[in-house]
């Protein structure tokens, strides 16, 4: 599905377009790559879903969305896959996963919130259990508290495109 | 303080960003302002920290692999252990959470075998338990956040 030049592109986007007037043309240049050529492979990764989307990165809790809660759940199995595509209808959430339970761990689905404060936020997380149905299973809520490190993911080995950026 | 011209940029372009030679003139276009002010614009936002970058969103374990990984550490240790684990390039999104489990990070690597050798590494060098929970399933299409600005 990727070949080399696509992973190239795609590890030197991801660090974030340039903002001037012909960005494509500049990425293109660092890659030995024609401006056109990279906005067709860009397209084709889009079309293809391999980029979910493509635009501004906003930062939440800059922008007064301080009350972010992680929601894990411990639900049938069975009912992971519904019940997480119902959770995903909401506006209001911001990522949903199923992932392993582990001894001492027994949750299986997640969710995020990303409200202006907590009272919002657990405000929402109780229409999710009434209008999803989760009410009776157990959960538990994870607010955030000190942010050590906040980057997107840069998948490649190394650092030499790393760039920090703390949220 | 945001201006309307700000308010557009955060909230209507996270999703289908141009795709074009020009794309910063074709939001001008698209917002009736010219292709300087959306440029000044994104610079201050840019430079206030109320956006991360401008590019895509990968969806979890098509380039590389990922995984979510909690650890229980005294309260008195966790700046320390924190930014021991920060240091690794291969782990972003690092957070204390109200929990007994209180870091919580995301680590990313090209292969299984780099992801573990990371946790291996946290692990010897911390001297705390990783426990790690990759990903089984995606169920939400990330289309981005639609933000309320009223009072921004």
């Amino acid at each position: 599905m990727l070949d080399a030049r696509d992973r190239q592109l795609l590890e030197l986007v991801q660090m974030g377009l340039p903002v001037c007037s012909k960005p494509y043309a500049e990425i293109g240049n660092t890659l030995a790559m024609p401006e056109f050529e990279v906005i067709e492979r860009l397209t084709r990764l889009k079309q293809k879903g391999l980029i979910k989307r493509m635009g501004v990165i906003v930062k939440h809790h800059q922008l007064g969305y301080r009350a972010n809660a992680m929601i894990v759940w411990s639900v049938p199995d069975n009912l992971v896959k519904q019940l997480g595509g119902h959770i995903s209808q909401f506006a209001f959430v911001t990522l949903c996963y199923q992932r392993p339970r582990q001894t001492g761990w027994p949750y299986n689905l997640y969710c995020m919130i990303h409200g202006k404060d907590r009272a919002t936020v657990l405000t929402q997380l109780d229409q999710l259990n009434a209008e999803c149905g989760l009410a009776g299973f157990d959960r538990e809520i994870l607010f955030s508290l000190r942010c050590f490190k906040q980057r997107g993911a840069i998948y490649q080995r190394g650092s030499g495109f790393s760039r920090e950026e703390r949220g | 303080m945001l201006t309307p011209l700000h308010k557009h940029l955060l909230n209507d372009f996270q999703r289908d960003f141009p795709l074009s030679s020009r794309p910063y003139q074709d939001i001008a276009n698209t917002l009736g302002v010219s292709e300087d002010d959306v440029l000044s614009a994104l610079t201050e936002l840019n430079d206030n920290n109320f956006i991360s970058r401008i590019g895509p969103i990968i969806p979890p374990n098509h380039i590389g692999v990922s995984t979510l990984v909690a650890m229980a550490v005294p309260e008195q240790q966790l700046q320390a252990v924190a930014d021991k684990i920060s240091a690794y390039p291969e782990v972003n999104h690092n957070y204390e959470r109200e929990h007994t489990f209180n870091l919580w990070f995301v680590a990313v690597a090209s292969d299984e075998g780099h992801l573990q050798a990371v946790l291996d590494a946290i692990e010897q060098e911390t001297g705390f338990k990783t426990m790690s929970m990759p990903l089984v399933d995606d169920f939400f299409i990330d289309l981005g956040f639609k933000l309320d600005l009223h009072n921004a």
